[in-house]
């Protein structure tokens, strides 16, 4: 009996529990502190890099900035041409993915039948969402610029990040969509409501902050876009604005912008930070810092339309 | 009372068009839907069947041999060498700097934040990874050059302006954001009687964390990964801005190297005529960068197939 202590196994024995348990304790404190620190070192190595955007960049800032064409002088270069050619391929881009992205979800979501052709569709949106943006450029540079013969112009520009967008935009919309309970389609279909009266009076209406965020959140991913468009040949030195949209005679309204050649915020920001003269750097990072702001402002407003609309509906 | 009658028939009627006006309509709105729908399947259909077309072209030119076998690429010297290889070890070093940096850091974020964290420190910290997911790529560009690379030179001081090490580690920094964010979405998903199991045995946190969520999680970390490498391959501001646009035969990330993305940006940025060699050789370049996303988005599938958990 004298020999039993002894058969008892190590890992029975309390003492060497105990140990084992405070060393495995340490270790899991051990690891929440690499955790905290590689979390708060990545957003402060960040924070650090965009605060350094600013500081090199608040030199530039003023209003002359805004209304200036770039010039070879370095204090004098501006980014009027880029910022109206942003806003106007933006423009493009929303008109034509907008549309075409909610119904390319509305159909997924409402109308479309489970079978092999639908699947070909969903793995088609999954695998456009991870083909490299400057596949996209390639795409339309082939495609809009010469097949269809658009040129190299704000129209090709922003079909061309508009298709680039579609996938974030249907993702988006899908789901908002989904979260409208089936009890309130199934009222409206039990009084008589065809399919397009159910999604167009009560889905739509009850998803459109999802729809909105997915709006927003797919433009600011397009308005940052560069490489897409420098493959189509955006023009990184251009000293005049596209024509106006209004027009002093009848009908007030041209589309000649569409046609012009372009150049856009990354666009000019890349051509200043690869350029030798130092003191071009200071214009790209007061570009880089409009551009990020611009970017962070629309995450921003994304999330506040989702609060609001999450907090006014109640099912 | 005939009046009654003939109204209550003619309402009927009016019901009955009403119904098959908007059966009709809903028909045709259908169809739009649809339409909208397969632009998805055509823009698919599009970028195979341009890079194709083009890059044939190109391939009357060049043998495949020499695409495959050449250790030069410069296809806009006078002495032409159509050598894909640089530019491919370019890629795939920027690449592999880019995951030694993402894929460990944004695994232990994500063990961090799905197992360790309370409720508010994720839903603040989870918004904010994902903000830093939308900053343009052509403002890391910046980073790297202005204020990475002369880091890197305080270290290695013989290190060029330009290098694949400096561009390599701001992509994975780009990429932590996304990898954290979707394996932390991956482990959320094991269900939690699993860990409660666990827990029961005796377990630690940090043992449940490594032998029971990241095992039950690992087909979606295995998709995160193939994700940030997607991301990382066809990145191109970055390289284009940090790496210099030499292609260099070489795999060292100390020295400058073009990666495909970045050649191709190179050949945008001149005034190059529609149908010429050089203009055919970018969609070559395409062809190959959406060859090599391909074989990492197959063995990921696989890698997910393979290890999937049903619960």
């Amino acid at each position: 009996m004298a020999t039993l202590p002894n058969a008892v196994p190590d890992y029975l024995n309390p003492d060497s529990i105990r140990t084992g348990l405070t060393r495995r304790k340490l270790l899991d404190q051990v690891f929440v502190i690499v955790g905290l620190v590689l979390m708060f070192a990545c957003l402060g190595i960040l924070a650090i890099l965009f605060m350094n955007l600013v500081l090199d960049g608040s030199e530039r800032f003023g209003w002359d900035f805004f209304t200036n064409f770039p010039s070879r002088r370095a204090e004098r270069a501006g980014i009027l041409g880029a910022w109206v050619g942003t806003s106007l391929i933006m423009l493009v881009t929303a008109f034509c993915a907008v549309p075409v992205g909610v119904a390319a979800a509305i159909y997924l979501e409402e109308y479309a039948p489970k079978n092999w052709f639908t699947a070909v569709i969903e793995i088609n949106v999954t695998n456009l969402a991870g083909v490299p943006s400057i596949v996209y450029g390639l795409l339309a540079l082939g495609l809009f610029v010469y097949q269809f013969g658009l040129g190299q112009s704000i129209a090709a520009a922003g079909l061309t990040l508009a298709l680039l967008i579609l996938p974030i935009v249907i993702v988006a919309t899908r789901e908002s969509i989904r979260a409208v309970p089936k009890s309130i389609r199934e009222a409206a279909y039990g009084l008589g409501a065809t399919r397009w009266e159910v999604t167009k009076d009560h889905v739509l209406p009850y998803s459109t902050g999802g729809i909105l965020t997915g709006m927003i959140l797919g433009l600011s991913r397009a308005i940052g876009e560069t490489a897409p468009i420098i493959t189509i040949g955006a023009l990184s030195f251009i000293a005049f604005l596209p024509s106006s949209p209004i027009t002093s005679e009848f009908p007030f309204i041209s589309f000649k912008w569409l046609n012009d050649p372009f150049t856009a915020m990354p666009i000019q920001m890349f051509n200043w930070v690869s350029r030798p003269d130092q003191a071009f750097q200071a214009n790209a990072a007061a570009a880089g810092a409009i551009l990020l702001g611009m970017t962070l402002l629309m995450n921003a407003v994304a999330i506040w339309i989702r609060y609001r609309f999450r907090k006014k509906i109640n099912w | 009372m005939a009046s009654t009658a003939a109204t209550t028939k003619s309402s009927d009627l009016v019901l009955r068009s009403g119904l098959r006006y908007r059966k009709i309509r809903d028909r045709i709105i259908e169809t739009f839907l649809l339409a909208a729908g397969l632009v998805a399947v055509f823009t698919t259909i599009a970028i195979v069947v341009i890079l194709l077309t083009e890059s044939s072209a190109f391939f009357e030119h060049v043998s495949l041999k020499d695409f495959l076998t050449d250790t030069m690429w410069t296809p806009l010297f006078a002495d032409a060498h159509y050598g894909i290889l640089p530019l491919v070890a370019g890629t795939l070093t920027t690449t592999m700097v880019a995951l030694i940096v993402a894929v460990p850091v944004g695994t232990i974020i994500a063990i961090y934040l799905s197992e360790f964290a309370s409720h508010r420190l994720r839903e603040t910290v989870k918004p904010i990874l994902e903000l830093l997911g939308a900053v343009p790529t052509v403002v890391y560009g910046y980073f790297a050059l202005t204020a990475v690379t002369p880091l890197l030179q305080l270290i290695f001081p013989e290190l060029p302006g330009f290098n694949m090490l400096s561009a390599g580690l701001v992509i994975g920094l780009m990429i932590v954001p996304y990898v954290a964010s979707v394996s932390e979405d991956a482990m959320r998903s094991v269900p939690r009687y699993m860990r409660e199991g666990s827990y029961a045995m005796g377990a630690t946190r940090l043992q449940t964390a490594l032998r029971v969520v990241v095992p039950g999680a690992f087909s979606g970390l295995a998709a995160a990964f193939i994700l940030g490498i997607s991301r990382a391959v066809g990145e191109t501001m970055v390289v284009a801005i940090a790496a210099g646009m030499q292609p260099n035969f070489t795999f060292d990330p100390r020295e400058q190297a073009a990666t495909i993305t970045a050649y191709i940006v190179q050949v945008s940025l001149g005034d190059l005529p529609h149908g010429s060699i050089g203009y055919q050789s970018i969609f070559a370049a395409g062809l190959v960068l959406m060859l090599i996303t391909l074989i990492f988005n197959v063995i990921g599938f696989s890698l997910t197939r393979k290890f999937r958990e049903a619960y």
